[in-house]
């Protein structure tokens, strides 16, 4: 076990005014690259997965044991009935096997929605029947209203992360993404850490580098979706001290993009609000959008996440880690056996 | 090291893991003196808590010494005995601020997966599911801090593990649950479910000035150490009287000034109310199992406070929201802001006004941990609070 140390590991710089975009890329940087890029890509999957557990465990339970289904729901246990169990039962594991795999979770979604209201009209039917035993009818109706209540929101959230309410197709073709964050810290100190271009890698996730030109023109490269790199130049457009950034990238942009990012003193003494406002026209347009969110490169989220690893950088000093997060992908809740590196910290936040 | 993983749905082992090493600055490591299992613990054990992962290590309960400091960590030094809360908060963001640690902003980096399921995202917590952040737990020989220079309080040389220890999370839990009932003179308080939450609450809330204090369980000898060891003035076994009918009797008809739900999302109960919702949990149609709320609010004096400590994961049925509305009740409740009552708790224990230990029943080795699972969830053997020793 580690013994008393100060922690002298490679990656424990401050980054205020590093330069990027060289052998200057510690790990740290890579690595909440990394982190983000998992945050960006499981976006409603948890919930996909655990809605995908529920029915299985559902759709178990028909199929073992139509008959048994059949009479706790309060149906008459004949033939047709239980034929009836068996395909619902069929049904929820299939779904249930496509949230869990995960192949195109949306879509999976929106089959159990589907799948819920088929369950209804059968419920329905039974309800209408004069055989059946209306109580517990009633009860499985009601249930199976609950969960498909789960289910509703599970598609939603899959489907709003590309393209619902934070981030909307445009008629173009084009992608806008909106989000806020409320931040602890006065306008000036967000502005000066989001003006200085330099640092947004630290904290924006598939951001590579961004190199300064001069006090107008920045170079960016950032990862795109199937291991590919996309680099632009951006211009300023606006830029009021504390207040305001806008941007848009020049002619030579592989994804022609804009954005736009305010600062607003939050109400009471609660810090500031940073509104941030992004529009890109994808390679493909909309084909090429939705094929990106198919591998998990959803636009909203990914700016969720950045917001909030900005505003750990601005509160706290660094971004935070938990033993899961600073592993791509589904890791453990435990401690991993290489020795990542540590978080680089931020000078300008309180200590 | 040593840790206990959670492997699946009542199969957790002892392993050995990767020692935890520093990842942030304000980052320190604990070597475990003592851990304990908590009722939180068992609902991740039945598997009610999604977004658990094979390999999990569990716990948040723990105290111990740290070995290493992170180099932004300048309130603790190496060697320093220290007692650890179980929400992670970082101290300076707007929740923070407000002494709202278990809402802290900055700690959960899986604040996406969490605001999936519950519209806004709660701070991280020590081994607790991914929900909260995959942070690895307590149970083991060693530990990861982050934000130590908030969390962590010193204990002091003359105070014993076993009275430190549950500073936290069940002493201050308890502790919270009574001071959300807002107790005035003459009160009457009810607590449902007499595990080591609800005897914390019970002593709290006769720390507080509670008239009476009314135990709810169905567990002799849990209704018996909160009689004898909590100071509850009354018992009811849920089991052979009617709750709400005794309630009443309790207190001239008014029910309970406040009733407090230590029982949380695994309620057990008779009848057809607990068929109900057995079947609907176990068809995964609801995630949890409300039966001891529902009965609180029901109880609960009119404009009276519902103290929610029991935890809940996901979705309820049949809650008597006609109750609450009607009835101008108020229901407050929250993972417990522990950053907040250890030092005054630690006074309290110093003073001698109450020593936790009380409900220690089983103390154990670490490795010994699969077996303290069982024994707790199943209250065999008397087993109010297993601790383990590493
Ligand atoms: N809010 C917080 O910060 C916080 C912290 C720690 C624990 N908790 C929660 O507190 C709850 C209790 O924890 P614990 O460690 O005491 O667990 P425990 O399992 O030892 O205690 C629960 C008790 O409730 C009793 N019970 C079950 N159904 C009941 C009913 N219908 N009416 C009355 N009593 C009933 C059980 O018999 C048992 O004695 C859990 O839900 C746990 O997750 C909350
Ligand atoms: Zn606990
Ligand atoms: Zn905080």
């Amino acid at each position: 076990m580690t013994t008393a140390t100060q922690d002298t590991r490679a990656g424990d710089a401050s980054f205020a005014g590093k330069p990027l975009g060289n052998s200057g890329r510690d790990a740290g940087w890579a690595r909440e690259r990394e982190t983000g890029h998992r945050s960006g890509r499981g976006d409603g999957e948890r919930l996909a997965r655990a809605l995908g557990l529920f029915s299985i465990g559902l759709g178990l339970a028909q199929v073992l044991t139509p008959r048994g289904v059949t009479r706790a729901v309060g149906l008459e246990d004949d033939e047709g009935n239980r034929k009836t169990m068996l395909a619902i039962g069929l049904r929820e594991m299939a779904t249930g096997v496509g949230l869990l795999t995960r192949q195109h979770p949306t879509t999976f979604a929106w089959g159990r929605v589907a799948g819920d209201v088929m369950d209804l009209a059968v419920l329905g039917r039974a309800f209408r029947s004069d055989r059946t035993d209306k109580n517990r009818v009633g009860a499985a109706t009601a249930a199976v209203l609950g969960v498909m209540v789960l289910d509703v929101i599970a598609g939603q959230k899959l489907s709003h992360s590309g393209n619902g309410v934070g981030a909307e197709r445009r008629r173009q073709g084009g992608i806008k993404v909106k989000k806020s964050i409320t931040i602890n810290q006065p306008p000036e100190k967000a502005y000066s850490l989001w003006r200085n271009f330099e640092n947004l890698p630290r904290f924006m996730a598939h951001l590579e580098s961004v190199r300064v030109m001069d006090d107008r023109r920045s170079y960016w490269k950032a990862k795109a979706p199937l291991g590919a790199t996309v680099e632009w130049t951006a211009e300023i457009t606006e830029d009021l001290p504390n207040d305001l950034i806008e941007w848009r990238s020049t002619e030579d942009a592989d994804v022609p993009n804009s954005g736009r990012v305010r600062f607003v003193p939050a109400p009471g003494g609660r810090g500031t609000e940073v509104h941030v406002e992004l529009e890109y026209d994808p390679p493909g347009g909309v084909i090429g959008a939705t094929i990106a969110k198919l591998f998990g490169e959803e636009p909203s989220q990914q700016v969720d996440g950045d917001l909030r690893r900005f505003k750990q950088v601005l509160e706290v000093g660094e971004v935070v880690h938990s033993d899961a997060s600073v592993h791509r992908g589904l890791h453990p809740a435990r401690p991993s056996a290489e020795t990542p590196p540590l978080a680089p910290r931020y000078d300008g936040a309180p200590s | 090291m040593r840790a206990l993983c959670w492997e699946g749905k009542r199969n957790v082992r002892v392993e050995n893991v990767p020692d935890p090493k520093i990842l942030n600055s304000r980052d320190a490591i604990v070597r475990i003196t003592s851990t304990a299992i908590c009722g939180s613990d068992l609902h991740l054990y039945n598997g009610f808590v999604p977004s658990m992962e094979k390999g999990d290590i569990l716990g948040h309960e723990f105290m111990g010494e740290v070995v290493e400091v992170g180099r932004a960590v300048k309130n603790l030094a190496v060697g320093d005995r220290v007692v650890v809360p179980f929400p992670i908060a970082c101290g300076s963001c707007a929740m923070c601020s407000r002494d709202l640690f278990s809402l802290c902003e900055n700690s959960n980096p899986n604040s996406w997966m969490a605001s999936k399921l519950w519209g806004h995202s709660p701070a991280g917590i020590f081994g607790y599911s991914h929900l909260t952040g995959g942070y690895a737990g307590g149970q083991a020989e060693y530990a990861r801090v982050p934000f130590a220079d908030v969390g962590p309080l010193k204990v002091p040389e003359s105070m014993p593990d076993d009275q430190a220890l549950f500073l936290s999370d069940i002493f201050p839990t308890g502790y919270m649950g009574a001071e959300m009932c807002d107790i005035s003179a003459g009160d009457v308080i009810a607590v449902w479910g007499a595990g080591p939450v609800g005897q914390f609450a019970i002593a709290s809330a006769k720390l507080l000035g509670a008239e009476r204090v009314i135990a709810i369980d169905r567990f002799p000898y849990r209704l018996r150490m909160a009689m004898e060891r909590a100071g509850a003035t009354d018992i009811i076994n849920y089991e052979e009287t009617s709750v709400l009918e005794t309630l009443n009797e309790l207190t001239g008809g008014r029910g309970p000034d406040a009733c407090i739900d230590a029982v949380g999302m695994e309620a057990h109960g008779h009848a057809a109310m607990n068929a109900y919702d057995r079947a609907k949990q176990a068809l995964m149609l609801e995630t949890d199992r409300p039966l001891a709320l529902r009965e609180a609010v029901l109880a609960c004096r009119n404009g009276g406070t519902v103290s929610v400590i029991g935890v809940y994961g996901g979705f309820i049925d049949k809650f008597p929201m006609g109750s609450v509305m009607n009835r101008s009740l108020t229901i407050k409740t929250g993972q417990c802001h522990v950053q907040r009552y250890m030092k005054p708790l630690l006074e309290r224990i110093q003073k001698g006004e109450i020593d936790p230990s009380f409900v220690i029943t089983h103390r154990m080795q670490l490795d010994e941990a699969p077996e303290g699972y069982d024994i707790f969830l199943n209250k065999r053997d008397g087993c109010e609070k297993v601790v383990l020793k590493t």
